[in-house]
Parts: C-alpha cells; structure tokens; sequence
C-alpha cells in the first residue's frame, strides 16, 4: 500500500503547488452559490411600480393599497398622463406601470368588467412575466375582496399559488443544479486533465512500465478529487443553509449519500475521457462542452425538462446530473424518505458501474 | 542468458514502418548504442522492449523473460528513461526521488549507494523544484529516478538530446560507472559522437539496423581511404571539390572536408587539380574515419541502391 | 551607426530579481557573418537571443540590430529579422504552401511575390513534390530546411537560429549548413546556436558564453591554437567545465 499512499501524497502536492487552479477549485462553489443566489435572481422583489389612475375611486385606492403592502412591489410614482408612460421606462427605475380606466369602480360595479393595463419592460421577458404574474396575482385577490364587499356574486379565478416555494424564491431551484454543476465539473474535469498531464510529460510511461498496477494509479489520481469535491458538497450546503436560508428539510444523511455517488460517477466519466484524448486542451474541451453543456441546458437546472420538446427529454435523460438535480431537489426542499428518489438513485448506480466498468477496461496498461 | 534479445521484429503505424524486422542481442553488462536520427525507429523499437507497446511480428526478451507473456516481471526488473521526459517540475528534487522510490517498492536509503555517485552532484538543490533545474541536472535527477530500484537493465532513449556537450561527457562518464556494477544498458542518441564510448553500436535509419559492430570494427569497416582536405578559402572549397570529376563523395567536418575518391582519384590529382582552380594553402592528409563517416556512407549506399 | 556592424551589444544585462541572467555582455557581428553563439544549457543564451530579437528588454546596457535600438525600437528590429528555433518552426497541421502563404503574409509580402518565391523555394529545396503535403507529414530534416528558408523568406538583415539541427540525420545536417553558407553569401547575417561542436568549426566566429559571460570570442582557429588543443569541442569542454552556475 505504500506506493499507493505516496502517490496519492504526490497528487496533493501537484494540487497545492498550483495554488491558481487550487483558488479557482475552493472559490467557484462559493462564487456560482452567491452569484445565482443575489445577482442572478430570478424573484421578484421590490419592483418600482408608476400608476396612472384618472379614476380615484375607492377601488382602484383598493388595489392600489394591496400592491404596495406586498414585497414585490413598491408604489413610486403616480402619472398624470398617459403620455409619461414611455418617459418612465426609459429612465429605467420602473418595472410596471398599472393603467386604471376612467370610471375604474362604476365598470366593475356595473358590467363587472372593468379594464386594468399591466404594462412591462418587454426587454427582459422573463422578468416582465414574472412581474405580470405576481401582480395579476395580487389583482386577482382585490378583484375578490371587491366582489365580497360589494356583495356580488364573486367569479372563480384561478389561485396562483407556487407549491414548496410559496414566496418563489429562485435559490430553491438553483442550489440543486449548483451542486450537480460543481461536483461535475471538477470530478471529471479535474481527473482527466491531472491524468492526461502525465501523458504529455511523459511520466506515464514510466509508470506504466512501473511495477505499480493500472487500477492503482487510477484510484490514487483519483483520491485527491473525491476529497475537494466533499469539501465543495459542504461548503453548498453550508452557504446553501446559512447565508441563502434554503433549508435542507430532508435527510441530510440520505442527501450526503447520493451526492457521494455522483461523485463517483463523475469521477469515472474524467477517467473514461483521460482514456481517450491525449492533450489536456483535448480534455479540457470535451469536459467543459461535453460536459458542461448538457448539465446547464439539459438537466433542468435552467430549463424545466418538462417543457423541452420530446426528443430532447429522451436525450436529456442520459445525462446523470439531470437524475442527480432531481434527486436532490426532492431530498432537499420536499424533505422526501429515500424510496420516494430509488428511481434517480437507481439510475445513477447503474451509471456509476457502466463508467467504472468501461473506463477501467480501456484504461491500458500499454500505450496505444 | 542475454540481457536483450529480438527476433525479427515489426511495427508499423497505418503505412509507416517504424520497425522492420529487427533483430538483435545485448550481452549482460554491455553499453549498447542505437544511433540513428530523429524517425529511425528508436523511440518505438524502446517502447516494446519496456512492454509498453506490443510489436506486430517477432519475438523479444529482457532478462529470459518474454516482453508480451511476462511483461509484469520486466517492468520490476528494468529502469526507463523515455524521450523527450520530464520529471514533475512542481515536485522538488527530494519528492520526485521519493515517488519513484515508492512506486518501484523501495526507498532512497536503500539502494542509495548505487545513485550516491550522481546524486551527490544534485544534492545541493535538493529542495529544488525540478522545473527549475538545467538540462545537465535535469538529465542527471531523471537517473537517478531510473535507477532508484536497482534495475537489471537500463533503457535509456534519447538521454543526450539538447544537452550541452559537458553535460553529455559527464552523462557518459556515468553510464560508464553503472556499467562497472553490472548493469546492461540500451542508450540511443542521435550525436555521432557518443557512439565511441558504447561496447557495441547499431546504426539505424528508416525502421533497419543498417550496421551492429564495436565502435572500431565500423570503423575498421571502413572500404576507402579517407582524406581531410583543407584549404584557404573553405566556402569554396567545396563546391570546387563538387566539380572534381573522381570524386565520390565529400562532406564538412569541422575544420576540414572529408573526401573520398574513385579509383581513378589520387591526392596528388586532387591537390593538382584544386591549385587549377585557384585554391591556396591546401592540404590533403589520410585520416582515420569516424563513426559518423561510416554511418553517411551506409546512408549515402542505401540511397545509390 | 557602423555599417559594418549588424549586431552590436554593449554592456547588456539581463537580471531575474538577484539573478544576473546575462552579465555585460559585449560583441559586434559583421554583416554577412556565420556567428556561433555556444554555451552550455543555463548559461544565458536563451535570455541573450531574446533581448537581440526584441523579445526581452535588457536590465542595462544598450544593443543594436539591423541598425535599430533593441530597447525602444523593439517592432522595427522584429521585422528584420528572421528566427528559427528547433521547437517551433513551421504550423504542422497547416500545408506547406499555406505556410509560406502566412510567413509572407506576415512580413507583408505581396501576393504575387510569395507565390514567386513559394515556386523558386520549393524547387530550391526540392520540394514540389510536396507543395500541398501537411508539414506533419515530413521528415524532421526538410522540416528543419522549411523552416530556415521561411525564415529568411522576407531577406532579413539578421537571422537568428536556436538550435537548428537537433535530432537531424548527419548528411541532412551538412545540407542544413551549405544553405546557411548561401544565405551568409547573400549577405544575411547569421547568428546561431548549437550543441554540435563540429558546427561551431563551421561558423565564421565563435563565441563561448559561461555563466552569463562571453568567456571568448575569436574564429574557431584562433580558439584552438590560444588553448592548444586539437577541437572546437576541447575549447568548449575546458572553459564550460569551470562554469559555477550550475542548478538552473
């Protein structure tokens, strides 16, 4: 065992000496978990919000009301013309302007039909959706209390209502595909350029035609990774819990096991493509777009999987962090029991020993 | 028992024949010399005898033991220093040795006597990234590396290139030691030079050995007089010699050109001759050829057939 | 400027923190002349070639090339002069036509003169054979030909040559030279590198650098008959051997 041991010692120096790629490795958890969780939100929160009202009636002082004691918005400006409108967008404070009709109140009494306008910055359709949503939203609980106190018989409308996420905070969603962003990333990346370094120096030949068994180096190059990636997993779950307060309401025993398992499989995928590139470019390329992109796109970290055409479900299902994210998501935010995730476990196992059976088959114990 | 044995063997890559049909033996303890240039063969004809590459055709041993078969008992047995290697550079010298040390199954202090010689000489940078180190000291910690688990036989490609020519006579000075204790060594070099100091030398081009003998039985071999021919005004020295009808062939070397004559061709003719051409202060004295001379006029034959 | 002079140094220093690279090195070299530039590995010639290509700005000290300053004229003296080094010479995975389509492109030849020049070189080589051959596909020493008459492809004032024949076969390495010969005639100085000693015999002057120094300078006769010894690789062997500089 002591080859094995002293080799893993030597990745570790390889590993501190390059104390660059050592800060990028420990720092992009954190970086990608406070960038997704405060810059890139995808919430609605506090948007500036300009009514024009030539009614100024009860109701629309209702609504208006309502608008502002929510989180989401904040009553800025009031116009007096709807000529203003552009003016306001294009200072660029204003997420929405809400257009009440003249007569706002009478309408709604009499035809129970009155007309709102929601106008929204289309430059950033996701946002403006959200907004809609949000406010029409809070416009359909007016339209209800209205309808109480008018005691008119209430229409049904819809209830909004987002399930495990009722304020639609984004780092719910994001954590998840985070962890399977990250642990993929440097298992694979990582392994297969510290493996394919050895071939350009050259020092693999001399290993190979060392006494020291395949499977050995293998493991040994591998050990080093394992460790940083647990050391990734915890510092997500840590920023995950204290300084996002996404909380973990599941097992987090259950959750630490599945994540260990994607590392392995990620692992094994880094040492299948060491097998078959000779370049560290070479396998920096085919991780980072092999890999990479089929875990942003496919995975359903930002697209939901169940809106893609279906024959990119088909193909989004070979790929693990996809299982892995779900897995998670269920662990973590619906705090489910462990059969409730043996489909995804299952799945990755499977995975995990196809990769591990391959890659140690092809891994040569000659130069090709 | 031989230390290296081969029997027609073959490799090739897609339509280049990197090997073919090489056969050869290397006798325990013997300093045995591949010379050839860049795309001989070396590098390949190196890989299957450290069982790091299967041969397509013929058979070959290290120690009695079959480089397919056995390929696990040889790599205990043989120390390896491939072309154009590096060490780790972010590893100190010190670490680099260590590993090594431990992937072969033992330690520095063990086997310390047999390195002692060429370590002592690196010693003093022994908390020296390798990285940093010159290609003299580079050469020498990459030794010791293959030598740390007292190898039977040391294969050694291409060690030299792009060392200074100190730095190689040191390097050889070495060899010639471990030679002593008893270790078989395959070197290949592309310097011509080098080639005296091995007990037995194969000349290589295209995938062949063109020629194995000891240094002075290649230049024994040697089938024509050979003449050094100076004059004052060597640049045109040479393209004057071009048009001497009885000339077979003429190369620089160094400070003179070394000539070989048809039949026809004496020195006095030579000497005649060159005066004609307005040429002063020449010279033209017999030498004895160097291994290189043998080796262009086996290239130069190949070509003619 | 002198004319006579294409390369002159002056005190040129080169340091990395406390280390002195290159140590005042002074020397001239005529145009037209085959200057061999040996040392041992560490010595500093890298870090001198450097600082002549523009490449590096000297620590102190002055230098010329081609008649421009190496420290503020540095773009003017990279486009007269050419360089060659046995680590990269030519795109591999580029054809060698397109090659010489690019290196002339580069120096800012015309159309019509590096298709002129690509024909005569070629057939100068004899190479047509192999006009539209990847470079990968060659062997080292026409590799090695290529890429000294691309490097010369502009008529540089200076050509700077870093170990150009490494690894390459005797009769291909004797070729190499009589082409450095025809370009030395042509009036191209050549300033070069190398490891064989037998080359150094072949250079006009010579010079020998130990631990950041020029040790000495003189023809290669010269050099022989001042230490009484037979070869160039003698002289090499006794001033490298005292060398102190020995770990990096």
């Amino acid at each position: 065992m002591r080859p094995f041991f002293s080799f893993v010692q030597k990745e570790f120096f390889h590993i501190f000496r390059d104390k660059r790629t050592m800060l990028i490795l420990l720092g992009m958890p954190i970086i990608q978990m406070l960038l997704f969780g405060f810059a890139i939100s995808t919430e609605v929160k506090n948007t500036k919000v300009a009514v024009f009202d030539p009614s100024k009636d009860a109701s629309t002082r209702l609504i208006k009301e309502r608008l502002q004691a929510s989180n989401y918005f904040d009553l800025a400006e009031e116009l007096t013309d709807p000529g203003q409108i552009n003016d306001v967008f294009k200072d660029g404070n204003i997420g929405l302007v809400v257009v009440f009709s003249e007569g706002f109140a009478s309408d709604l009494r009499h035809t129970g039909d009155a007309s709102i306008q929601l106008i929204t910055d289309g430059t950033d359709p996701n946002q403006a959706s959200l907004i809609t949503a949000y406010a029409t939203g809070i416009l359909t609980a007016c339209q209800q209390e209205l309808a109480g106190m008018a005691e008119v018989s209430g229409r049904i409308v819809p209830e909004l209502k987002m399930l495990y996420n009722p304020q639609g905070e984004s780092a719910y969603n994001f954590v998840p595909g985070v962890m399977g962003m990250i642990l993929m990333l440097i298992c694979a990346m990582m392994t297969s350029i510290a493996i394919v370094r050895e071939k350009e120096t050259g020092t693999m030949e001399i290993l190979l035609a060392s006494p020291m068994r395949p499977i050995q180096i293998i493991l040994a190059k591998m050990a080093p990774y394992f460790v940083l990636s647990a050391v990734n997993l915890a510092t997500i779950l840590l920023l995950s819990a204290f300084v996002l307060h996404v909380p973990i309401v599941g097992n987090l025993g259950l959750l630490v096991a599945v994540s260990l398992l994607f590392i392995f499989l990620a692992l094994s995928l880094g040492l299948l493509i060491s097998n078959v590139v000779n370049s560290q470019m070479a396998a920096m390329l085919v991780s980072g777009m092999g890999l990479m992109m089929p875990v942003m796109l496919l995975s359903g970290l930002i697209f939901p999987i169940e809106s893609m055409p279906e024959i990119l479900q088909w193909i989004s299902a070979i790929v693990p962090a996809r299982w892995f994210i779900a897995a998670v998501r269920k662990i973590m935010i619906q705090g489910v029991e462990f059969h409730a995730v043996a489909k995804e476990v299952g799945i990755l196992a499977l995975m995990t020993g196809l990769l591990i059976a391959v890659s140690l088959k092809n891994f040569k114990t000659r130069l090709s | 028992m031989k230390a290296i044995y081969t029997e027609q063997l073959s490799k090739a890559y897609g339509r280049v024949q990197a090997l073919d049909a090489v056969s050869f033996e290397v006798e325990p303890g013997e300093i045995y010399g591949i010379i050839g240039p860049d795309g001989a063969g070396k590098t390949t004809l190196f890989r299957i005898l450290t069982t790091l590459m299967l041969a397509d055709r013929g058979k070959a041993a290290v120690e009695g033991l079959d480089v397919v078969k056995d390929f696990k008992a040889i790599r205990r047995i043989i120390g390896y220093m491939p072309g154009h290697f590096s060490l780790y550079q972010d590893l100190t010298v010190e670490e680099n040795l260590r590993f090594f040390a431990t992937v072969f199954g033992t330690t520095i202090e063990a086997n310390y006597r047999l390195i002692e010689d060429i370590y002592r000489q690196i010693e003093p940078f022994r908390q020296r990234r390798a990285g940093k180190l010159s290609g003299g000291m580079k050469q020498k910690l990459a030794l010791c590396c293959a030598l740390i688990h007292q190898p039977k036989v040391l294969f050694l490609d291409e060690p030299t290139t792009g060392v200074d020519p100190v730095s190689r006579k040191e390097f050889w000075e070495m060899l010639v030691r471990l030679k002593a204790q008893g270790i078989s060594i395959l070197v290949s070099t592309p310097y011509m030079d080098e080639a005296k100091l091995c007990d037995r030398i194969a000349l290589m081009q295209g995938g062949r050995f063109l020629r194995v003998d000891t240094p002075p039985g290649i230049v024994g071999s040697f089938p024509y007089p050979l003449w050094a021919v100076q004059s004052k005004d060597m640049h045109r020295l040479l393209s004057d010699l071009r048009g001497y009808p009885h000339l077979r062939s003429s190369y620089s070397f160094g400070e003179s050109y070394h000539v070989v004559l048809k039949p026809e061709g004496t020195p006095g003719d030579l000497k005649e001759y060159l005066s004609g051409e307005g040429h002063k202060e020449i010279e033209v004295g017999q030498i004895i050829p160097t291994v290189e001379d043998c080796f262009m006029l086996m290239l130069n034959e190949k070509e003619v057939l | 400027m002198n004319q006579e002079w294409v390369i002159e140094a002056e005190g040129l220093t080169k340091c990395f923190g406390a280390f002195v690279a290159v140590d005042h090195l002074s020397f001239q070299v005529k145009r037209g002349e085959i200057f061999g530039f040996l040392g041992a590995n560490g010595a500093g010639k890298t870090t001198a070639m450097r600082m002549l290509c523009g490449l590096s700005r000297p620590t102190s000290g002055k230098g010329t090339v081609a008649g421009f300053d190496i420290y503020r004229q540095a773009e003017e003296v990279k486009k007269h002069i050419g360089y060659m080094s046995q680590k990269f010479s030519l795109y591999e995975d580029l054809k060698v036509w397109e090659n010489l389509r690019l290196f002339g492109g580069i120096y800012g030849l015309k159309d019509r003169e590096i298709a002129a020049k690509t024909t005569q070189m070629l057939q100068e080589l004899n190479l047509e054979g192999e006009r539209d051959a990847l470079v990968r596909s060659l062997p080292l020493g026409w590799k090695q030909k290529l890429a000294f008459s691309v490097s010369i492809f502009h008529k540089p004032q200076v050509v700077f040559l870093d170990e150009p024949t490494g690894g390459v076969d005797p009769i291909t390495r004797r070729q190499f030279w009589e082409m450095i010969y025809r370009a030395a005639d042509q009036g191209i100085t050549i300033f070069v590198t190398t490891h064989y000693m037998d080359e150094a015999e072949y250079c006009d002057r010579v010079s020998i650098m130990v631990d950041g120094r020029i040790k000495a300078l003189d023809s290669p006769k010269n050099l022989r008959n001042q230490f009484q010894v037979p070869t160039m690789d003698d002289v090499f062997q006794r001033l490298a051997r005292e060398a102190k500089r020995k770990g990096d």
